[in-house]
């Protein structure tokens, strides 16, 4: 019990003030949101998405409680069962899950409802970094490695067979986990370098001129540097490999992704090229946030996303309703605030003496970034759809207990660090 | 070993954190393209269109107006489980005409499955009646409606004119700013002329809507909104009655009726024939009918009266008399031998007077009378004496109103043509020429062209001796009861008034013992006429006919003209008679000329 008094003292409330503004301007804007001037309901009216994201909140009170009262060796500890427990729930959706929205991603007990996947998220964090965390652990070692990739991709292996494909890419993002804890960045810079050749094969209409560039620059290469055999022929492999890479790119969009997954990277490229067809999502979300000018139209006063103009503006498209009534302003506020947040989060990471917490830390902190980067990249065109919330601002339940058990999981392992011996 | 890692994300995240801030500025502070989609997106600008102008003939009883008509709309989106059998059984139509429909919708270029499409247009009240209860059973289909116009009466489709969508070769020239795609704008006739006073303005609505097209309230409590204001009505100078009569008596025949009332201009009536129903070019059959009756070889929607263009043949001559008479080359006791050496003649006469010559369509009397005008002697040079009397001549002539537009209320007036000197320079190529060259023009035949309402309109001149108000189909605009301004004018003609009295008696003449004597004479009524035969190698020649009654005070003034009918005593003096005795006494007391006209094959 003594733990459980003096954990105020300990908490990170820089943290913990950011989060509470967040959740607030969130709930304000599913408000926003759903509003309907006709209909004039109160914002705490449970039939609407406000009241009931209300009580989502409130249930993060009970969350957050139970997470500081139970001890903080619990989560290291049962990591892996808990990895475990979730993989197998996630293997049970397919067959016993619920469909909602399309996604057949829902696990329902009686009332009680939720993704899992949602909460797979944390319980990768935490397996990963125990796993990370364990002593004697080196990141150098190829077998690490490869354990390591194989605990991302089980969870993303399984979401993607509920069709969720934008939850399980946000598993990817662990990889910065493992660069912050010693992978080569070969790995980073090869994943660049291979999303700029992608996006390039997407925007340079013929392929020639992509494969014409590689063999001038090849070229270059040869003439500029040594002239030795060996030096030409890894070259040359390499060029040949990009090559086969920007084809299989091509054959990839055409054959391989679904069509709405094709129209979703063409709206990105193009989305003037079918406004009222495939580009409809990006254009009309430009549309509701580039009319909210630099102060906005003022709150409940948007017209698009009030008006359904914007598909699923009270979750996944939620940054619109901030861009029109609040404008450039309101923008920057959110941004601002959750880049605080990333650093923040960073900052007490770092200062964490074990690794496993460190490697929690950054798990944490690539999620956010994940979904934040991504989320609002794509109702502002820089980024395909992909159908992933913006942490404390979309609306439900699964996501928004997923970011704060995620959340404050670090705040316990970061009041406790003082206990903890150095492993480091 | 993992020194600066730390550092790269941060700097990641700040950067992350710019780049959507500067994209930011861009779409919500530098573009305002944005705010203007958005609005055009939420803010429905529901257009009141507003009822057009009716037309009233000149009785007071109604000719046009308008009806109802309902486009169906669709938005693909929200269509469900379309029923295509319920559906063509609702509509009437076959399925391959459905698939074909929706086939068409989506090759349009304005087309989004997300907004409305026009799926089917201009259903008529009886065929929207048999759907209306039905379409709540097909989602995603709506309704719109406007109007469009009615006619009461199969006659007038010319004088008329017709309504149809604005095409978009009008649209990009408009500069007002007035019209959008898919209005009405008046296409001919007085829908055209009066366009401006008949089409009104319409008023618009702002309205909030949402994605699905469902109004969420007004914009701005209405603070934008302007109510729609109908055309103003029309009254017409036409008698609709006489109208329908005069264009049954033209029925089977090409040709044209005028008839005006002196006192005021006002044409009474005014039949191209061959015509066509009205209501045919109205709603949803309006593309297919024009199609047919555009293509028509005997050209129904060439408005004879006004751009049919003739000799005037024998009934010039009075024109002629005037001129000479104000000229003082003859006086009515002038009498011209009936020499038929130089110029063929017909009827036995040999040397008579202005009236008689007038009575009997005397050509050598004609023909000396335009050498007196055209060689007074002023010049010595014949070639130049012939000049200044032509030119003389062109004035006096184009005062009664020919070889120019007389400026009625329709579009599309042909002028005519009477020469002057210039147009004999070009004609003879600058070479020389005199009266020997150009004598024809004396009997109205030669180089002279005159169309049907100039004929009823020199009618009316000689009626009202010497002056006429130009002829006009509208004589009240609105609440002003007056027409357009230019209609309320007296125009002169250069020839004095006591001159026209010789024309009155030859006319009366003319119908009492000449050549009008058989078809055109009325009992109780005299009747001042002239007849014409216009001749028209190698077919046969054109009757015509113009009169007024009765002779004091006239109440109308008529044109005939029927082609190819032969003389003018025949076809087109019947038809103007009937027109005068329908108009004045409201009946015919001759059904044996009535049933000539109706039975008599004229038509070429």
């Amino acid at each position: 019990m003594r733990r459980g008094i003096d954990i105020s003292g300990n908490l990170d409330w820089v943290t913990v003030l950011i989060y509470l503004g967040l959740l607030l301007l969130g709930w304000l804007n599913i408000y926003a949101a759903v509003y309907d001037e006709t209909v004039s309901q109160s914002i705490f009216d449970l039939s609407l998405n406000s009241g009931r994201q209300l009580l989502f909140i409130l249930a993060c009170v009970v969350i957050i409680m139970g997470i500081i009262i139970i001890d903080m060796r619990f989560y290291e500890a049962f990591a892996y069962i808990a990895f475990a427990v979730i993989l197998v729930m996630l293997l049970l959706v397919p067959f016993i899950g619920k469909e909602v929205g399309g996604n057949k991603a829902w696990l329902g007990i009686g009332p009680f409802g939720g993704q899992p996947s949602e909460f797979a998220k944390f319980i990768t964090a935490l397996a990963v970094a125990k796993f990370i965390g364990t002593v004697g652990f080196r990141m150098d070692n190829i077998r690490n490695q490869f354990l390591l990739f194989a605990m991302i991709s089980l969870p993303m292996f399984l979401i993607l067979l509920q069709k969720d494909t934008g939850t399980a890419l946000v598993f990817t993002a662990f990889i910065f986990v493992f660069f912050r804890e010693g992978m080569s960045p070969f790995l980073m810079v090869v994943g660049i370098c291979a999303a700029a050749i992608f996006i390039l094969t997407l925007l340079v209409p013929n392929q020639l001129y992509l494969h014409g560039g590689i063999v001038v620059v090849l070229a270059l290469l040869i003439m500029l540097g040594k002239k030795k055999f060996k030096r030409i022929t890894v070259l040359a492999i390499g060029a040949l490999i990009v090559m086969g890479v920007i084809e299989s790119v091509d054959y990839v969009i055409t054959d391989i992704l679904k069509p709405h997954q094709q129209n979703r990277i063409k709206a990105l490229i193009n989305p003037d090229a079918d406004p009222l067809g495939y580009g409809w999502n990006v254009t009309q979300s430009k549309i509701a946030i580039g009319s909210g000018g630099p102060f906005g139209k003022g709150f409940l006063k948007g017209t698009q996303t009030k008006f359904d103009f914007v598909p699923e503006q009270s979750t996944d498209f939620i940054f619109c309703t901030i861009g029109e009534e609040h404008g450039w302003l309101g923008s920057l506020v959110v941004i601002v605030l959750f880049v605080a947040l990333l650093l923040r989060v960073i900052f007490i990471a770092e200062r964490q003496k074990s690794r496993f917490a460190r490697a929690y830390g950054y798990g944490v902190v690539s999620i956010f970034f994940f979904h934040f980067a991504i989320n609002i990249g794509m109702t502002i065109g820089l980024f395909p759809v992909i159908g992933i919330p913006l942490p404390f601002f979309s609306y439900g339940g699964s996501a928004l207990w997923g970011f704060t058990i995620l959340l404050f999981i670090l705040l316990k392992l970061d009041a406790h660090r003082g206990q903890v011996l150095q492993r480091l | 070993m993992n020194e600066g890692r730390k550092e790269i994300f941060q700097i990641l995240f700040v950067l992350t954190g710019l780049v959507f801030l500067v994209k930011l500025f861009f779409i919500q502070v530098l573009d305002t393209r944005y705010a203007e989609m958005a609005d055009s997106n939420a803010i429905m600008r529901e257009v009141e269109y507003p009822f057009r102008g009716l037309i009233y003939d000149r009785n007071g009883k109604l000719i046009v107006y308008n009806t109802p008509e309902f486009d169906i709309n669709v938005i693909n989106k929200e269509i469900e489980d379309l029923d295509s059998a319920k559906f063509c059984e609702a509509f009437q139509i076959s399925r391959q005409e459905l698939r074909n429909r929706f086939k068409e919708m989506k090759a349009r270029k304005e087309y989004s499955p997300y907004k409305p499409t026009v799926f089917i247009d201009r259903l008529s009240n009886i065929d929207f009646a048999k759907v209306q209860d039905r379409l709540d059973e097909f989602s995603g289909f709506y309704v719109q409606a406007r109007t469009t116009r009615s006619y009461t009466s199969p006659a007038l489709a010319n004088a008329l004119g017709y309504v149809s969508e604005i095409s978009k070769r009008k649209l990009e020239g408009d500069e007002t700013g007035i019209y959008k795609q898919g209005d009405y704008i008046g296409q001919s006739g007085i829908e055209l002329f009066y366009e401006e006073q008949l089409r009104g303005k319409r008023g618009v609505k702002f309205k909030l809507r949402n994605v699905r097209g469902i109004e969420k309230g007004a914009f701005k409590d209405g603070a934008y909104d302007t109510l729609s204001v109908p055309g103003e009505d029309l009254v017409s100078s036409i008698d609709i009655e006489l109208q329908e009569y005069a264009e049954l008596l033209m029925k089977g025949k090409s040709g044209s009726v005028v008839a005006i009332e002196p006192s005021s201009g006002e044409i009474l009536t005014l039949v191209s024939g061959p015509s066509y129903d009205p209501n045919l070019l109205t709603g949803r059959n309006y593309s297919s009918n024009f199609v047919l009756i555009s293509n028509d070889t005997n050209k129904p929607l060439f408005n004879r009266p006004l751009m049919a263009q003739y000799r005037p043949g024998s009934i010039f001559k009075i024109a002629q008399a005037m001129t000479a008479l104000q000229e003082g080359v003859i006086t009515p006791d002038t009498r011209i031998r009936c020499d038929r050496s130089i110029i063929g003649c017909h009827g036995d006469h040999s040397n008579e007077d202005l009236r008689g010559a007038i009575a009997n369509s005397c050509n050598p009397y004609f023909h000396g009378t335009l050498r007196r005008m055209l060689n007074k002697g002023v010049s010595s040079d014949p070639y130049e004496d012939t000049r200044i009397g032509l030119a003389e001549w062109n004035e006096h002539i184009m005062s009664f109103g020919f070889g120019g537009t007389l400026g009625i209320d329709l579009p599309n007036e042909k002028t005519g043509l009477i020469p002057d000197p210039a147009y004999y320079d070009r004609a003879y190529d600058n070479r020389p020429w005199k009266f020997s060259n150009i004598y024809s023009l004396a009997i109205g035949e030669g180089e002279n062209l005159v169309v049907p309402i100039q004929m009823a309109n020199f009618a009316a001149i000689v009626a009202n001796r010497g002056y006429y108000y130009t002829p006009h189909l509208i004589k009240a605009i609105g609440d002003s009861g007056k027409p357009l301004p230019q209609y309320q004018e007296k125009q002169y003609t250069s020839i004095d008034p006591q001159h026209f009295e010789i024309a009155v008696d030859a006319m009366q003449r003319v119908v009492e013992s000449g050549t009008g004597q058989y078809r055109a004479k009325l009992k109780d009524i005299i009747v001042c006429g002239k007849t014409g035969t216009v001749q028209n190698d190698p077919l046969p020649d054109h009757s015509v006919f113009i009169a007024f009654a009765p002779k004091d005070n006239p109440k109308i003034a008529v044109s005939v003209y029927v082609e190819n009918a032969g003389q003018g005593a025949r076809a087109a003096a019947s038809i103007a008679s009937l027109v005068i005795e329908k108009y004045l006494i409201g009946q015919t007391n001759r059904p044996y000329i009535e049933d000539y006209v109706l039975t008599g094959h004229f038509l070429y």
